[in-house]
């Protein structure tokens, strides 16, 4: 996702002259391309994540859409309230984009664990969401999130996941993209976790049951009639995230359910659990053990299949 | 009709009063409202006067002209005075500022932008108004633009780690044509600064992280018309004014007296107050 991420990001800012990255000293290997090409279009702002969302700001209040890129919770948590007060309230066009969403830098430890950051953002007016769900979304979503003109966050993943739309697709910011359909259980995933789902899907399908996977790559606007669709046509959904069970997508989907009149389905958030994670493992080996092998997701979904 | 009836203003005598026309609408915005922050309006009077009764290229009935110099009021807590200010210079009618706090106003207890013309910047947490100042001056630059853009900072402010972030950022861009203003009033919220956390030496702080910074009585309009009116001090480089000031400059019962950075005036304090500043000969 990284690499398609700065790829669409440099031939925006060539068609562009708007476009603008700042990055909180981190991208190595990433970046450099971009700021050799742009230097009109591109400030490491050092490891000052206030300084470079308050400049953000300031730079778009004047025109530029601005990208502010970094790592982890550093682009987001360290800066929340320049985030809320100086980006959110001014209705500035800032981008913030996160590389390391969930375990993606597992082994560094807690501190690299972003597993809050969806709740965080989709908590702040004006927010729009994204976690897309493979390179191809990443690329579109870059430029979905320059049109529109607002504030905006990104969570990548880190480089060399999976593709897993083999052909374009129509990307639009608040719009599921369907993967596959079915009529036994829907699967709402997030972010990286898509690859997951289709897995959990196809074992499935092994035993006889047909899943409905939807890319929801924007949990903020949430495509409402995605979800209430799921809910009428199937009854049973599950959301999946490689993010707390607070607050994200999982929540943005279980708020819509329960006030809806009339919507029955049965329904499971499965995400991490609300704690610290204090073991060292890769990404895989810490999904494992917070709940999301496939074995345990299979496992959380018995009572839904059930129905 | 506000206390300026021509810009910018041509003499000393007239930038005194404005500053004491902005004085009076503060004081009596805050005692109708039963606020606070007197005292950090009161200490930067001077200061407001000589920005928008002179200094400032700005067009009331086009805020959002592109080429206006920019003023971010980062301690957002003065902004009382600066409704004042922007009211007076007919960004928006006099009679707003009556309403300043109260249920259904406008004018929100610190700085806000929403729904106010002429305010560049919501700020009201410390520590955010000189990024957002550090963003707008290098757009400007980049845009080949020629505006300027003045942060104003408290002294308590600068306890903010973010202001010093900035203060390396502008620098490393040689940003000469952003300026910062501190209001060195000497007392923050629970205390003097020499008694919270001390910033002396200040202005050798702003030099050593690049900036030129030079000291001046910020209650001296030949002083401030001096200083701000030569922006940038010295090419490629940031400008830092270190404002000596008065906390509650002008009302005697006020002035370095940590109280007033909280108290809202009672009626006998505000007659009083009203009284020392001469009421009755504006307007």
């Amino acid at each position: 996702m990284r690499t398609a991420f700065i790829e669409a990001l440099t031939d925006l800012a060539g068609m562009d002259q708007r476009v603008t990255l700042l990055v909180g000293d981190l991208g190595f290997g990433v970046v450099e391309g971009f700021a050799r090409k742009y230097p009109d279009q591109f400030l490491n702002m050092g490891v000052a994540e206030q300084n470079m969302t308050g400049v953000a700001a300031g730079l778009a209040l004047s025109g530029r859409v601005v990208f502010t890129y970094s790592i982890a919770n550093f682009p987001t948590i360290r800066c929340l309230e320049q985030i809320r007060n100086d980006v959110c309230y001014h209705r500035a066009n800032v981008k913030i984009v996160a590389v390391g969403g969930g375990y993606a830098y597992g082994p560094l430890g807690m501190t690299h664990h972003a597993t809050e950051d969806l709740a965080l953002m989709r908590v702040l007016p004006e927010m729009a969401v994204v976690a897309p769900g493979d390179p191809v979304e990443t690329a579109a979503a870059v430029w979905a999130l320059a049109a529109h003109d607002g504030p905006a966050y990104l969570r990548l993943g880190r480089a060399g996941e999976a593709v897993i739309h083999k052909a374009p697709v129509s990307f639009e910011l608040g719009k599921a993209i369907q993967v596959r359909d079915g009529k036994d259980l829907c699967l709402i995933a997030t972010g990286g976790l898509l690859q997951t789902a289709l897995r959990v899907a196809d074992t499935l399908a092994e035993r006889g049951l047909a899943c409905r996977v939807l890319s929801m790559h924007t949990v903020k606007p949430l495509d409402e009639h995605a979800v209430l669709t799921a809910a009428r046509d199937i009854g049973a959904i599950a959301t999946l995230e490689e993010h707390s069970i607070v607050g994200g997508l999982g929540s943005a989907v279980a708020e819509l359910l329960a006030e809806t009149p009339g919507v029955r389905a049965t329904f499971k958030r499965i995400g991490l659990p609300s704690r610290f994670c204090s073991e060292v493992g890769d990404q895989d080996y810490l999904r494992a053990r917070m709940g999301l092998s496939d074995q345990e997701i299979l496992n959380t979904l018995k009572p839904l299949l059930a129905c | 009709m506000g206390a300026i009836d021509s810009l910018p203003i041509q003499d000393e005598a007239g930038f005194f009063e404005f500053a004491r026309s902005l004085r009076i609408r503060a004081l009596d915005m805050i005692y109708r409202a039963r606020s606070s922050h007197i005292g950090s309006c009161f200490s930067m009077a001077e200061i407001l006067s000589v920005l928008y009764g002179g200094i400032l290229q700005l067009r009331p009935g086009e805020p959002d002209w592109k080429e206006r110099d920019r003023l971010v009021l980062s301690k957002g807590h003065a902004c009382a005075i600066l409704y004042a200010a922007l009211s007076e210079r007919g960004f928006f009618p006099l009679t707003w500022l009556e309403s300043f706090c109260q249920n259904g106003s406008r004018l929100a207890g610190h700085a806000t932008h929403a729904l106010v013309p002429g305010v560049e910047a919501s700020t009201g947490s410390l520590g955010h108004g000189l990024s957002l100042g550090c963003g707008m001056a290098i757009a400007g630059k980049w845009a080949g633009s020629a505006y300027r853009v003045v942060c104003i900072l408290s002294d308590g402010e600068c306890d903010e780690g973010s202001i010093w972030e900035a203060a390396l950022f502008a620098q490393h861009h040689k940003l000469d044509n952003l300026m910062v203003i501190v209001d060195y009033n000497k007392i923050q919220s629970l205390g003097t600064v020499a008694e919270v956390l001390e910033l002396a030496p200040l202005a050798e702080k702003w030099r050593a992280f690049g900036w030129t910074a030079i000291e001046i009585d910020g209650h001296s309009v030949r002083e401030l018309r001096e200083s701000l009116g030569h922006f940038p001090i010295e090419m490629n480089r940031p400008s830092c004014v270190i404002a000596h000031t008065v906390k509650g400059k002008g009302v005697s019962f006020m002035e370095h007296n940590l109280l007033w950075h909280y108290r809202s005036p009672d009626a006998e304090e505000f007659a009083r107050a009203m009284h020392e500043l001469g009421v009755g000969s504006v307007q």
